[in-house]
């Protein structure tokens, strides 16, 4: 089945589009709005974003595999983005990395086998004064300890 | 401690909204700059208060904007730089969150002076929250007139954009930033051209860090001379926000002068070490600064001292290291950054990272030899300026630092494990 945005994100799109003096600017935007409706970007999603903005799709692809933050493979419902670079391993980040690693049985990279939760590490999230932080979809919760991690863990149903 | 400036509304209640923003003498200078300044007033009077980029690499910033060209057959554009992904950094987060209004309209100001009509704020993707209230900022700086057409009646048109990245730091440099904004990978261009020549969309463009431009407002309202004279006596330059981070007992951002001796940050402001421990090293400028040992804290924190002592200013993050920490870890992971963060344009960069980033990989889990220490050095002299870009020699700056002022410590650990 072709993949299509729904109405009210064409609509958005159309308001991204009017804001770039050249349109090839509305590729990162469009890639986020993608990203929101189709949680994945598929092929046939750079097909049809590729299409909708009229640049290649080689373009496309580029784009999406250059950048971190777009997917192109499914999350578990819960992204667990644990920074572990210098303010946070200084605090402790890498025991509690551990910690969720022994929690949840997975490895960085992977997925509980429930569709719950998905771990990654990640560079600096610019939470340094409030260090170890974890990015959990769009949420930061600060001042880490390997107690509030298991209660984090807990509460995310 | 003298009033606070840059940090005046963080901390208050509703500091994001306009009604709060003007009721602490927001839009002022604005309004003052558009209805009683002309456009060379404005840049001599940011030359004038010494401002220097805030972003990392120092360059003055009413200078930079005097390199535009008046006269363009292409639009000209700003392009504001809150990318913010240099570790240790988190005062750009403050700002759009607490402030964002000031960065509108510092936006406005800048692009008075420049003849600019089109903006783009560039935030990193993380930074959801800021993103959201940038936008609210804006759009309630349209509703009021102060963004759009013929602003205040001065036939002064201006658009704002807020342009959302998605996870690269090599977009933070300005080149790689503009690609981004382009809707391609982020890899830097070769200079020259200058973005001030051949920028966004090939029009002339002036970029410029959200500190840097939040900062305008306050030049514009007191005058450059105010300005400068607010940092460290005969050093000027006004005043910045430090991010402090690590082994302190109040980590957090502080709004203090330029050159403010590093010793007076850790100790006086940050609370010194926590549980009274001994410093071991401390990071003056976000990880790509060279490391400083315990008896180079005095150094005043501004551009040309740190750079005197070969260190840098970059963009004042300081990163504390007590007595307790290993710095094998700690260098294996400013390493690793680098290498992950590398764009893979120039070789020097990207293997020479690589290489660096595994060989200590291998020292710290106990496989690694004297001589590696020797071979991270020399490695990092051949990235040294073979590159396009600065991320090379910012990947330099820890590993020749920390491995030669602390030389002993990573032998022992080579010893011992
Ligand atoms: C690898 C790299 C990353 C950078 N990241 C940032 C950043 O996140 N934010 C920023 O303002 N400047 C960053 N810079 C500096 C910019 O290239 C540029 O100098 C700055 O945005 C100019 O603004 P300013 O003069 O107001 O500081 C980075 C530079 C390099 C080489
Ligand atoms: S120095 Fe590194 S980051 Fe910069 S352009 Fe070259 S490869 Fe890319």
């Amino acid at each position: 089945m072709a993949v299509e945005f729904s109405e009210k994100t064409k609509e958005k799109f159309k308001v991204v589009l009017g804001k770039y003096p050249e349109k090839d600017a509305a590729l990162l935007p469009a890639l986020w709005l993608a990203q929101k409706e189709f949680s994945v970007i598929t092929p046939e999603v750079e097909e049809y974003v590729s299409k909708l903005l009229g640049v290649p799709l080689v373009r496309v692809r580029e784009v999406l595999t250059f950048y971190t933050m777009y997917t192109a493979k499914s999350l578990g419902k819960y992204h667990l983005q644990l920074c572990t670079n210098i303010a946070c391993t200084l605090l402790g980040a890498e025991d509690i990395l551990g910690r969720i690693k022994n929690k949840l049985q997975i490895d960085v990279g992977e997925t509980t086998p429930d569709k719950k939760f998905t771990l990654s590490t990640v560079e600096c999230l610019g939470y340094c004064g409030t260090a170890p932080v974890i990015q959990v979809n769009d949420d930061f919760y600060e001042n880490l300890t390997p107690k509030k991690v298991d209660e984090l863990l807990g509460k995310l149903k | 401690m003298a009033e606070p400036i840059l940090s005046r509304n963080f901390g208050k209640k509703d500091s994001h909204t306009l009604q709060v923003y003007v009721e602490g003498g927001g839009y002022e200078a604005m309004k003052k700059a558009l209805k009683e300044m002309k456009p060379e007033q404005i840049i001599q009077e940011v030359d004038k208060s010494g401002l220097k980029g805030r972003g990392g690499a120092g360059f003055p910033v009413g200078k930079k904007w005097s390199f535009i060209p008046k006269e363009s057959p292409k639009p000209k554009y700003l392009v504001i730089n809150a990318d913010e992904g240099e570790p240790g950094t988190f005062k750009d987060r403050q700002i759009m969150e607490q402030d964002p209004h000031a960065v509108v309209e510092g936006a406005i100001i800048t692009c008075f002076a420049v003849g600019i009509h089109w903006a783009g704020i560039y935030v990193r993707g993380e930074y959801v929250k800021s993103i959201e209230r940038l936008e609210g900022a804006i759009e309630e700086a349209y509703a009021k007139g102060y963004l759009g057409k013929n602003i205040l009646e001065t036939g002064f048109d201006l658009d704002i954009v807020v342009h959302r990245g998605a996870g690269a730091y090599i977009c933070g440099e300005e080149t790689a930033l503009l690609e981004s904004f382009e809707g391609k990978k982020g890899q830097p261009r070769k200079k020259p051209p200058f973005p001030a020549i051949v920028g966004l969309f090939q029009g002339p463009t002036v970029i410029n860090n959200i500190e840097s431009t939040a900062s305008i407002p306050h030049i514009i309202k007191n005058g450059g001379e105010w300005w400068n004279n607010l940092g460290a006596p005969g050093i000027g330059g006004g005043v910045r926000l430090f991010s402090v981070s690590g082994h302190v007992k109040k980590p957090g951002v502080y709004e203090l002068p330029m050159g403010i001796p590093l010793r007076e940050i850790i100790y006086t402001h940050a609370g010194g070490i926590r549980g009274d421990k001994k410093l071991k090293a401390v990071i003056p400028g976000g990880s790509s600064a060279p490391v400083l040992k315990p008896e180079e804290i005095d150094v005043p924190m501004e551009f040309v001292s740190l750079a005197k002592i070969g260190s840098m200013a970059g963009s004042g993050a300081v990163i504390v290291m007590d007595e307790d920490t290993n710095l094998v870890q700690v260098l294996r992971v400013l390493l690793n950054f680098y290498a992950h963060e590398s764009c893979g344009k120039c070789t020097p960069c990207r293997e020479g990272t690589g290489w660096m980033a595994k060989i200590i990989e291998r020292i710290e889990k106990g496989e690694g030899q004297s001589e590696d220490l020797d071979t991270i050095v020399s490695i990092a002299n051949g990235i040294r300026t073979r590159t396009l870009c600065p991320l090379g020699d910012a990947a330099i700056g820890p590993a020749i630092s920390f491995v030669t002022k602390f030389r002993q410590e990573f032998e022992d650990y080579i010893k011992r494990h």
